[in-house]
């Protein structure tokens, strides 16, 4: 076979995969905005993404917090800078490391429960049942999650932030022998609100994306438990290298000047 | 026809990919009547009810409810239509995240809005004509037997009180004894909505019970229509292959021969 034809195909593939994401997601969020909605089904799923993720986000930031900490100390160490720790842990919490560390384990939790409790709908019939008991997928299934989604991250990442911030300071305070006023003063002192903005902006957008994919595989899934195996690893898959590229592009629309 | 049939279906096509499944099907299903469609696995009977329900757009041909051809209406108009339907599921397709009552109720409560303790009175109603008591109301359906969820779901296909009801393989996986009592109260429930029901199965027991009418469905074509009472002299070879349960005949399964 022509190896041209091979790339073209494959290329043609993945614009149709593309277009029907879009479609997909056009469809979804105009659902999202137009009334009827569920307050209780948002309130569930809120519970699931939010409230639920909040020990797995925790630890993570915690954790990431205070090794920023100790390696930022035994790096600057070698140029004297020492002074700038507490600085360099609260400027990479806020803008990048909770926000995308958030967004990646809630892709690993929820994406994937989402993509499988979806698709298992799909196989069994039921989301076929919603239709024909008058009642749109779209609106029951989808929405709910996506709203949920976009809302519950950043409120995540608000608070990984702190969390995140308080295990730099523990490292710094107890381990490293910082006085503990200096060290919180100098945390203050150069962080703007920006930082912290754009940081939950990410976390809103990794939200929706996160919900969108575990929906979009979970509802295109096919092909019994095999097929609903595939839709849970494409959806944490495709999220987080999702979630990686709009990183970048975010950080680019806030900082680049 | 002198009087308007509930379903009047013609010409309908649908083809995936090379594989022509429906090919310029014709059917009619009368107010208050109940017709059973039989046919072989793959012959297209689940197609043909998802290209009434809306669940999949069929190519070509019309699919009249009421006089007023469906095919291609838009989203919300097609709504509308879905509140004359009910659906029996294969699998049951109960919700597994609600509880048996809520399954009953789902259709009243999010589709008609009505309040949820006025629903779960009549999900309970429903359920008691099913054979169900309260008990079974909060359980999950998955502490169901497969018997018990085929009850639920068709409590749930008739909760709403729909013109048209649609079965597909009511008794498949279900002992006789079970598929029976399925069968019966199908008989009763749509005699008692006055509904009109079309149904889908390879069951000849489930369909001589529930059909006033049997049509055969063969290569994506009715083949042969007519009262159930006819079915054993309708001098079809195809209908006498399949209502006997014969290898030989007219009919030649894709199966390799040793």
């Amino acid at each position: 076979m022509n190896p041209l034809a091979t790339i073209g195909s494959a290329f043609m593939v993945f614009l149709g995969a593309l277009g029907s994401l879009a479609m997909f997601a056009g469809n979804a969020v105009s659902h999202c905005v137009r009334p009827p909605l569920y307050p209780r089904l948002i309130g569930r799923q809120l519970l699931e993404i939010g409230y639920y993720s909040l020990p797995v986000v925790g630890l993570t930031t915690l954790f990431s917090g205070m090794v920023l900490a100790l390696q930022s100390y035994t790096g600057f160490a070698r140029f004297s800078a020492e002074s700038a720790v507490a600085t360099v842990v609260v400027l990479s919490m806020t803008r990048e490391l909770a926000p995308v560390l958030a967004g990646l384990m809630v892709a690993g939790r929820v994406g994937a429960a989402m993509a499988a409790e979806i698709g298992t709908m799909r196989v069994t019939e039921q989301i076929d049942a919603l239709t024909t008991l008058s009642t749109n997928p779209f609106k029951y299934l989808i929405a709910p999650r996506l709203i949920a989604g976009t809302v519950s991250l950043p409120i995540l990442v608000l608070i990984g932030d702190i969390i995140g911030v308080f295990g730099g300071y523990v490292v710094g305070v107890y381990k490293l022998d910082f006085n503990a006023g200096t060290y919180i003063q100098s945390t203050v002192q150069y962080l703007e609100q920006v930082d912290v903005v754009s940081g939950l902006v990410k976390a809103g957008v990794f939200g929706f994306i996160v919900a969108l994919m575990g929906c979009y595989h979970g509802f295109h899934s096919r092909g019994g438990a095999q097929g609903v195996g595939a839709a849970t690893t494409n959806a944490v898959v495709t999220a987080s290298i999702m979630i990686l590229i709009a990183n970048y592009a975010i950080t680019e629309m806030f900082f680049s000047s | 026809m002198a009087e308007q049939p509930k379903i009047r279906i013609r010409n309908l096509h649908k083809r995936f990919g090379p594989k022509v499944v429906l090919n310029g099907l014709d059917l009619d299903v009368g107010v208050a009547e109940s017709v059973v469609v039989i046919g072989g696995s793959g012959t297209g009977k689940s197609v043909l009810l998802k290209c009434i329900l809306g669940l999949m757009e069929p190519d070509s041909g019309t699919i009249e409810i009421d006089g007023r051809n469906v095919v291609g209406l838009p989203r919300a108009e097609r709504e509308a239509f879905m509140r004359k339907f009910g659906m029996l599921f294969q699998g049951g397709a109960l919700f597994d995240s609600l509880p048996v009552w809520e399954n009953v109720a789902f259709g009243l409560i999010q589709a008609q809005r009505m309040d949820r303790a006025k629903a779960r009175e009549i999900a309970l109603q429903k359920l008691a004509q099913v054979g169900l008591g309260e008990d079974v109301s909060k359980l999950s359906p998955s502490e169901l037997s497969g018997g018990m969820q085929k009850r639920v779901s068709l409590a749930r296909a008739i909760a709403a009180e729909p013109e048209i009801i649609f079965f597909d393989e009511p008794t498949t996986g279900l002992d006789p004894i079970m598929a029976d009592v399925i069968n019966d109260l199908i008989v009763k429930c749509v005699r008692e909505l006055g509904a009109s029901a079309l149904s889908i199965t390879h069951d000849m027991a489930s369909a001589r019970k529930i059909a006033d009418r049997i049509a055969m469905l063969y290569e994506g074509k009715i083949i042969w229509a007519g009262p159930v009472a006819d079915i054993d002299g309708s001098g079809n070879p195809y209908v006498d292959q399949f209502i006997n349960g014969r290898a030989e005949g007219p009919i030649q399964m894709a199966v390799l021969r040793p």
